[in-house]
């Protein structure tokens, strides 16, 4: 700032042209940063689709992989996937939501009740290959699971829950006060006042988040290779006996193959994974749009 | 605040049509839509020696009030005197607040509300409440209705229930043909008499009302207003208000609460409101009805 003029009346210095160009450099940046980001996106996308495309048929959809990258398909990587998904999903579900419930609407305030909220968040940031290595010891050896399919989506629901209490938890504390009052006024126990006034106001906000981790999930490959995920499977899995194999690592054991056609093939696979994550979003999407068709704050 | 105050209430009170002299506030002495003398009324609740507390500090001193059946009870006072502690101490709201706790009775029917057998989400369904800002579920308008019907065990049809309770409310005609449009798209005057609906769908003994119209503009103050002279035929009314002349419209009788020392509220004066703008007999309460403070 300059020093102000010698005035009997105090004076403004408008520097309107210096207040305009910090504000144009501003945007530039926000636009450079936005832009690149894209770009990288876009780089990253061109070279996967213009290898992958030509791969891409119903036989790599439908066939079992091979020696041979012509006859090579995903078939058992997508259905592990799937399976792998929805045992996930049907996990998590509940017990996020209702961790979540329980820390913002019954757990007294309390030293407790923050040394939860804390840990959880860290546990939010703890490396995935640890949750591998519990999943191991507990799932795998301790309850005697094995090296199966249901062990792996019981760790990536270790792995994706606290994301998944986080976030309802958030959706949960931004419905005003007034809400939890107005079902209170009305002889609504505490259980009906979730029921009714919270679970639907959160609903939108909530189900964001779980599928958001569950994205995070699918594209999961480090703690499922410690948990048995193989990476040659020539049949479907089946949840409870052992060899499976999902998109991630499948794409994982194609890459690390030197021959250029097999580094195609990874490439239709991961077009075939971000389908899957595509078609996960939208769904998030049409059902966010739904269930916030009343709410407006 | 509140600009209803310079307008006229006439459209509601025939009996006001002339203005009274003095004071610019008016005030509807009698009339049609006026009860019988608000001693005539059997007490539906009544506070004695009730107090208020969160933790240590003292918010609420020694009030006792009768409410009676079939009338307005207005609660009055300057901001932080505990009008709103002392509304929703009596539908038990405050018990949700940590650390707040009663001394004193509260009869609702010569039953002690806090008595030890008395489980306060029974005591909401009876004493319900609106409050200061319009507070819809983002629901439908019609779930918004039978939500409190629903949750309490309602018996009947509660298409009929829903129906009844917003054409109680003044809402029927507005929304008949939308009732599975969102309660939060209706405007905020329709909001709060969809709350009204929703109180008055669980068929409560009282209904406590928390600045129902500081929210909204003159023209649904107005609505609210008729509206809760309407009610009082069914209904006991207790509303709490920063807005003299809505007490001074609406209420048959008035309680002028205020601070002490040790900024616990206590009642002041308490009769019926035309003593009570027109004849108060304590110095404070003339000081604060005619505005020289609060």
């Amino acid at each position: 700032m300059t020093a102000a003029t010698t005035s009997v009346r105090p004076i403004f210095e408008p520097q309107l042209a210096r207040r305009k160009l910090r504000g144009t450099i501003f945007f530039g940046v926000c636009v450079a940063a936005i832009g690149l980001t894209l770009l990288t996106l876009l780089v990253l996308l061109v070279d996967i689709f213009t290898r992958g495309v030509p791969w891409l048929s119903a036989d790599f959809l439908t066939g079992v992989p091979s020696r041979i990258p012509s006859r090579a398909g995903l078939l058992p990587a997508l259905v592990g996937t799937i399976q792998m998904g929805l045992i996930t999903g049907i996990v998590t579900f509940p017990l996020g939501i209702g961790a979540a419930i329980y820390l913002e609407e019954y757990a007294p305030e309390g030293r407790l009740t923050s040394i939860l909220r804390t840990n959880i968040s860290n546990l939010a940031g703890v490396p995935s290959i640890i949750y591998g290595i519990f999943g191991l010891a507990l799932f795998v050896r301790a309850l005697s699971l094995g090296y199966t399919l249901l062990a792996g989506a019981l760790t990536l629901s270790l792995l994706i829950l606290p994301v998944v209490i986080i976030s309802s938890m958030e959706a949960i504390r931004a419905i005003p006060d007034s809400q939890r009052e107005a079902a209170y006024a009305l002889g609504a126990s505490r259980w009906q006042m979730v029921r009714g006034a919270i679970l639907p106001a959160a609903g939108p906000g909530i189900l964001t988040g779980i599928i958001l981790a569950m994205a995070r999930a699918i594209g999961e490959t480090a703690p499922l290779i410690l948990i048995g995920a193989v990476t040659f499977v020539t049949y479907l899995p089946h949840p409870l006996e052992g060899g499976y194999t999902v998109l991630p690592i499948q794409i994982f054991s194609w890459i690390s193959r030197p021959q250029d056609d097999f580094q195609a093939i990874a490439a239709a696979a991961i077009i075939v994974l971000l389908t899957a994550l595509f078609i996960l979003n939208a769904l998030a999407l049409v059902l966010r749009a739904r269930l916030s068709a009343h709410v407006r704050w | 605040m509140n600009v209803t105050a310079t307008e006229a209430p006439s459209v509601e009170s025939p009996a006001s049509g002339a203005a009274p002299p003095g004071p610019a506030i008016r005030i509807a002495t009698s009339g049609p839509d006026r009860a019988a003398s608000p001693a005539e009324q059997p007490t539906v609740v009544e506070l004695q020696d009730l107090s208020g507390f969160y933790g240590s500090f003292r918010a609420v001193r020694n009030v006792s009030i009768e409410i009676k059946r079939n009338q307005i009870s207005a609660l009055i006072g300057p901001s932080g005197c505990g009008k709103s502690t002392l509304l929703r101490t009596v539908n038990r709201m405050n018990d949700l607040v940590p650390g707040y706790r009663t001394e004193g009775r509260l009869l609702l029917d010569g039953q002690d509300l806090y008595g030890k057998n008395v489980d306060p989400v029974a005591v909401r369904r009876r004493v319900g409440m609106v409050f200061q800002k319009p507070n819809p579920f983002p629901k439908t308008i019609w779930e918004n209705v039978a939500f409190g019907a629903k949750i309490n065990g309602y018996k009947g049809d509660l298409n009929e229930l829903v129906e009844r309770s917003l054409r109680r409310a003044a809402l029927w005609n507005e929304v008949k043909d939308k009732l599975k449009q969102s309660g939060m798209a209706l405007s905020g005057g329709q909001q709060q008499r969809l709350c009204i609906a929703r109180t008055i769908a669980v068929n409560p003994e009282v209904i406590l009302m928390d600045e129902p119209c500081s929210a909204l503009d003159p023209r649904s103050t107005l609505q609210i207003e008729e509206l809760m002279r309407e009610l009082k035929r069914e209904y006991t009314i207790v509303i709490v208000t920063h807005n003299m002349q809505q007490a001074a419209r609406v209420s048959d009788t008035t309680v002028f609460m205020t601070m002490g020392e040790d900024r616990a509220g206590y009642v002041v004066e308490q009769g019926e409101t035309v003593g009570i703008f027109t004849n108060p007999k304590n110095q404070l309460t003339e000081d604060y009805v005619s505005g020289r403070f609060g």
